[in-house]
């Protein structure tokens, strides 16, 4: 019983870092049809600036993780789009290509700035008993975390005003703009957002992994997978993908290793896409959301 | 003068399409623009919207000078365009297909929608639908209904009644009427239906191979040799 509890708390916990990881790409690749190889250096830089606040500026670890570095790094991303991005829209290989310089100097300039060595930030709450067993409170509350973000995006892009401009410019830029709106300024926003998120993903997880300049690489895999394995549908797609990728991913690596568990994710992300080349809700959900 | 064009040149790449386009609009006047396929119509008023390019000439909208700015605020500024093919969103509901069009707009949308929707009565029952599930007809009643709600003073109108049922055509005939009336509208209408141009415009432009060749009266129109010869059926 307790073991079958823990196995589930596991299981929700993985599918929760997905999420965490995906739902910033999943907005940029989503609406934006861009690209960003730095997505996982995106993640660092969130990632050091939650645990730099905390530990040498003094700012409280909550304020740090949740505010601080979702804003910087959000801003990093506008200031991103308006010198790169932009200027590359509709030409996918150039993006990559300049995404992917993106993500060397990044690690190249905080390595400069930090050295190349872990640092971290303990996580709150310890553990909590289950039984015989003992599971971190953190995670649990990461896996609040993903479903709140889950529900907020999806909040946003349904009934908000902000959201229907998304969901408009994203499906007819062209109409969109007849109709008094700025994709321009669409477009620089959404990037900003979904750089925000993933600055917020390498705060959050931060306390879980430390933080190493190299560290956006073992994101960046699992956060496309997810992305283009949940298709069109932005929130319902992430939330889907996540689902099958992580519980299947969790499930393997208990009756084998960690290495085996993260190898059935690829195939079996491999397998939904040959299925499904739309990802999951390629066909079957229509609204963006 | 509403709109001022001079000299207008456009194209796709290095194809010119426009070459040297010279109108005006005034204040609630009704234009029609007729020209067969390809010759540049629909290329003409996405100049005159900003969505397309300009390469020459100049675009005046109340005596400003539009030439260079981007469609979304010519918009603001009081021009519409209800687009050949319609464009509406198609994952978005019919209601959301309005609310967009006053989403960068001051002031509650609902009273506008209503209104929009007082012209266009049969998109009422359908405001939870999809765009992209109505049919042919209903879109471009969403179409014009959408252009509406960001509040123009002069609307653009692109085909509307390519390939729609005659009755809706009739239908659309006695609303852009009584709508352009109450809301003291100018309208450039750009068709190959020579009984909808004949039943709406004013004054009537022969656009050919991007240029407007001459102007004749609508009464004209109900002559169908004259019009083969000036529009160039022949060719
Ligand atoms: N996106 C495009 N790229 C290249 N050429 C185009 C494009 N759109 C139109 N053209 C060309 O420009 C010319 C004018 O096209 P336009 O669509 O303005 O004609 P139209 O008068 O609106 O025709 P229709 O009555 O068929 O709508 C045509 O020769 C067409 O082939
Ligand atoms: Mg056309």
């Amino acid at each position: 019983m307790d073991r079958t509890a823990i196995v589930l708390i596991e299981m929700l916990s993985s599918i929760s870092t997905l999420v965490i990881i995906a739902i910033g790409l999943a907005i940029i690749f989503g609406m934006m049809r861009v690209i960003n190889i730095a997505h996982g250096e995106f993640i660092m830089l969130g990632g050091y600036i939650g645990v730099i606040a905390t530990q040498r500026w003094g700012v409280n670890f909550w304020i740090s993780i949740l505010v601080i570095a979702p804003l910087v790094v959000g801003l990093f991303g506008v200031l991103v789009e308006r010198l790169v991005i932009r200027r590359l829209y509709g030409r996918m290989v150039d993006t990559l290509l300049a995404t992917w310089g993106l993500s060397l100097a990044m690690i190249g300039g905080v390595t400069m700035i930090f050295g190349n060595t872990i640092e971290g930030v303990s996580a709150p709450f310890g553990g909590v008993r289950i039984g015989a067993f003992s599971v971190s409170g953190y995670r649990l509350f990461l896996i609040l975390v993903a479903v709140a973000l889950l529900l907020g995006v999806l909040a946003v892009l349904r009934y908000t005003k902000a959201g229907l401009i998304a969901r408009g410019a994203m499906q007819n830029p062209r109409m969109a703009a007849a109709l008094g709106i700025d994709p321009d300024r669409v477009y620089m926003a959404t990037f900003g957002v979904g750089a925000a998120l993933s600055g917020l993903a390498g705060g959050l997880l931060a306390p879980l992994t430390g933080v190493i300049p190299t560290m956006g690489a073992a994101f960046i895999a699992q956060a496309f997978i997810t992305v283009i394995g949940g298709g069109a549908a932005i929130v319902t797609g992430t939330g889907l993908a996540a689902t099958l990728f992580g519980s299947v991913a969790k499930l393997v690596e208990f009756v084998s290793t960690p290495v085996i568990g993260d190898a059935a994710l690829l195939f079996v992300a491999l397998f939904v896409l040959r299925l499904l080349p739309q990802g999951i809700t390629g066909r079957f959900f229509r609204r963006a959301s | 003068m509403l709109l001022e064009v001079s000299g207008l040149r456009a194209g796709y790449g290095n194809v010119p399409v426009l070459r040297g386009i010279d109108f005006a609009v005034k204040e609630r006047e009704f234009v029609g623009i007729l020209g067969h396929n390809g010759m540049g119509k629909s290329t003409l008023l996405n100049t005159l919207m900003g969505r397309i390019r300009a390469t020459d000439g100049v675009v005046r909208f109340k005596g400003a000078d539009v030439t260079r700015i981007g469609a979304h605020r010519r918009s603001t500024l009081g021009m519409g365009l209800v687009p050949q093919g319609r464009e509406i969103f198609p994952n978005l509901s019919v209601m959301e297909n309005l609310l967009i069009a006053r989403a960068t707009r001051r002031g509650d949308p609902n009273g506008v929608i209503e209104e929009a929707l007082e012209d266009f009565p049969r998109l009422k029952r359908l405001l939870d639908r999809r765009g992209g599930a109505l049919s042919g007809g209903e879109q471009q009643l969403l179409a014009l209904a959408r252009c509406l709600c960001a509040d123009p003073k002069l609307i653009l109108l692109d085909e509307p009644t390519e390939g729609i049922q005659p009755s809706i055509i009739e239908e659309i005939v006695d609303t852009l009427h009584a709508v352009k009336k109450r809301r003291e509208l100018a309208i450039v209408l750009v068709e190959q239906n020579l009984d909808f141009i004949a039943a709406l415009a004013e004054r009537v432009l022969i656009i050919q191979r991007g240029v407007l060749t001459r102007e004749i009266p609508p009464s004209a129109l109900a002559d169908a040799d004259t019009v083969s010869e000036f529009v160039g059926f022949a060719h």
